[in-house]
């Protein structure tokens, strides 16, 4: 996604992939295409959708403004505000609850120094609980990004911590690349 | 180990390439179908295997083609259910990252028995690692010949795409789907009008659950007879248990319906017993929405006869002693738990997911919510108790869609049996575990 003189437009690499999702569903049903577009828009701006960002990707399906701020608002995993750089989420259903996700979560928050739904100052995590991630035979687990990690421990959440501030990991990027 | 029909290959390396695949015989029951049955055979051998819809309804699978509307001339679709998010639910992931060919030679065999040259699977948005991996397998099927124009030179052609979720549980009503799948927000259609009439772009469309669909290619093969061999009762060959919580092995495992459920808790080739030495407390046998049983009452009816692992016998007792077989989602609670704190996460979540059309169940998951949290950190009074179940007796059948009932049901059936525990967070004021 490039910001330039204010406005909000993806690549043409991007938009050859876009094109080629809403080629997938019927002619005038291009509004389909708008959980996928929007899952690349929010990769590509930084993890989070602004409002700009949203008209853009109307204007790109022919459809109100509205159309699109209804759904983003609907679906949990769209962010409606800036984002850290590295976003973890903690699943915190009843199967992970009892393999020990609160005492995980709790671990998050004190490394990282911020509760849930809050950033780091530099800017470079986020945490947030989420919902059952369907993967409860290896529970606790978190999401980052695309990535599963499951079996979760504290110790596991320390290594994962370390290697991520090494690499001053992103947890947003276009999930179809 | 009982006969495996979804997993029989799963373990072998690369299977999710097509060329791995198809050496195992994959797409062989595409090739027998398109040339020696009519779709209205497809759909008469899946009715007379007696597959039932795995995604938890239990419905006759066949039944719901059979209802397809073929009168018009409309686009017909149909539309794989991988929006797996029902808490204790793990068994699609590993279809569709493991054996995703599977899925979509099944995917192939529906979309020939009920006329659809579209088709869609949807997955949840969390899941994308996956969606990748179902696209890959996608487009070997396209390069081989089985997606396409012309498949086969049989004359038939089929388009199949992935469409991702974005983290709603609710998209998993089938309606609801249709809705995400159009590019609206979540909420479900008021039936009637069905799906298999009034579905997808307003075309006759059918949902199926991406484990009924991966049972497919098996049936064509060996046919119905030998499906409905399998199992006991109305509960015809075999489901995918995935099995979680304070057990020795987690995991997925593929079981003939009928096993007894105790064989399945305590056995080395299912779950291995409690972890820890502990002991059994309560089971949830089929996703967080059905009624959680005390030991007891797992193992054995009220009756006093083995609980088997089937739709019939997990429901034996009703609601007052039985339970459902759901998606198979097996949560295991040892004697450490706190049915109460457990029971909070699961309202939580239904309050979470609720889409908000319905207020019986918009308002009601919240109270449900408010009330468990204050009874769990000892601010509950006795009153509470039956206020939840007042509750949940009022979204009951008030609803839409069943995200009412899936949400009421645990709660009904935890102060059901359990209440001693619950009185015992009003009388310490305190959780006592």
């Amino acid at each position: 996604m490039q910001n330039t003189k204010n406005k909000t437009e993806f690549n043409s690499e991007t938009l050859e992939l876009i094109n080629g999702i809403i080629r997938r569903y019927p002619a005038g049903r291009q509004k389909s295409a708008l959980l996928p577009i929007l899952h690349i828009a929010q990769a590509e701006n930084n993890g989070w959708l602004s409002s700009e960002v949203m008209d853009y990707v109307a204007s790109l399906l022919e459809i109100q403004p509205i159309e699109v701020y209804e759904v983003a608002t609907f679906y949990s995993m769209f962010n409606l505000q800036p984002v850290g750089n590295c976003m973890i989420e903690v699943c915190q259903t009843g199967p992970c609850w009892l393999n020990g996700s609160d005492e995980l979560l709790v671990h998050f928050e004190k490394r990282l120094g911020i509760k849930p739904g809050e950033t780091t100052a530099d800017g470079r995590f986020s945490l947030k609980t989420v919902e059952c991630l369907a993967a409860c035979g290896n529970a606790p687990v978190i999401q980052v990004g695309t990535e599963y990690h499951e079996n979760m421990t504290r110790e596991k959440a320390d290594q994962l911590i370390s290697k991520w501030q090494n690499e001053n990991k992103c947890s947003h990027s276009n999930p179809y690349l | 180990m009982g006969k495996q029909i979804i997993l029989h290959d799963i373990e072998v390396p690369g299977l999710a390439s097509f060329d791995v695949y198809r050496k195992l015989g994959g797409y062989s029951s595409v090739e027998k179908t398109l040339k020696n049955y009519t779709p209205d055979q497809v759909t008469a051998e899946v009715k007379n295997s007696g597959l039932r819809g795995r995604g938890g309804a239990g419905f006759p699978t066949g039944m719901k083609w059979s209802f397809i509307d073929k009168s018009t001339d409309n686009p017909r679709y149909f539309v794989c259910n991988f929006d797996e998010s029902e808490p204790g639910t793990f068994k699609d992931r590993h279809i569709g990252q493991l054996n995703p060919h599977q899925l979509i030679e099944g995917m192939i065999l529906g979309s020939y028995a009920l006329g659809a040259k579209t088709s869609y699977i949807y997955i949840r948005g969390e899941l994308f690692y996956v969606l990748c991996i179902v696209e890959k397998a996608i487009q070997e099927a396209y390069q081989n010949g089985f997606l396409g124009q012309n498949i086969l030179g049989s004359g038939y052609s089929l388009d199949l795409y992935c469409h991702p979720g974005a983290g709603a549980y609710i998209c998993g009503e089938e309606t609801a789907l249709i809705e995400s799948l159009e590019g609206k927000r979540g909420n479900p259609r008021i039936k009637p009008p069905f799906p298999a009439v009034v579905g997808l772009y307003d075309c006759p469309t059918v949902v199926n659950n991406v484990e009924t669909i991966a049972a497919l290619p098996w049936i064509m093969n060996h046919g119905a007879e030998a499906y409905a061999t399998i199992g006991i009762g109305n509960s015809k060959g075999t489901k995918l248990i995935s099995a979680c919580g304070h057990i020795k092995k987690p995991g997925i495992y593929e079981i003939e319906l009928g096993l007894p459920v105790e064989e399945f808790i305590y056995s080395d080739e299912y779950c291995g017993g409690i972890r820890n030495g502990n002991k059994l407390k309560a089971v949830v046998a089929g996703g967080s929405s059905v009624p959680i049983l005390p030991a007891d009452l797992i193992l054995k009816t009220a009756k006093g006869e083995p609980r088997l692992m089937s739709y019939e016998s997990l429901a034996e007792g009703g609601f007052e002693t039985g339970t459902m077989l759901g998606s198979g989602g097996f949560i295991v609670m040892d004697e450490t738990t706190c049915i109460v704190k457990n029971l909070l996460t699961f309202a939580r979540f239904y309050h979470h997911e609720s889409c908000g059309q319905c207020s019986p169940c918009r308002e009601g998951t919240g109270w449900l919510e408010k009330i468990l949290h204050r009874i769990e950190i000892g601010q509950g009074t006795i009153k509470d108790i039956d206020l939840l179940v007042y509750i949940s007796k009022h979204i009951e059948g008030n609803t839409i869609c069943p995200l009412g009932e899936a949400a009421a049901w645990p709660v009904a059936s935890a102060v059901r049996h359990f209440r001693h525990e619950f009185e015992e967070h009003v009388k310490l004021q305190r959780c006592p575990l």
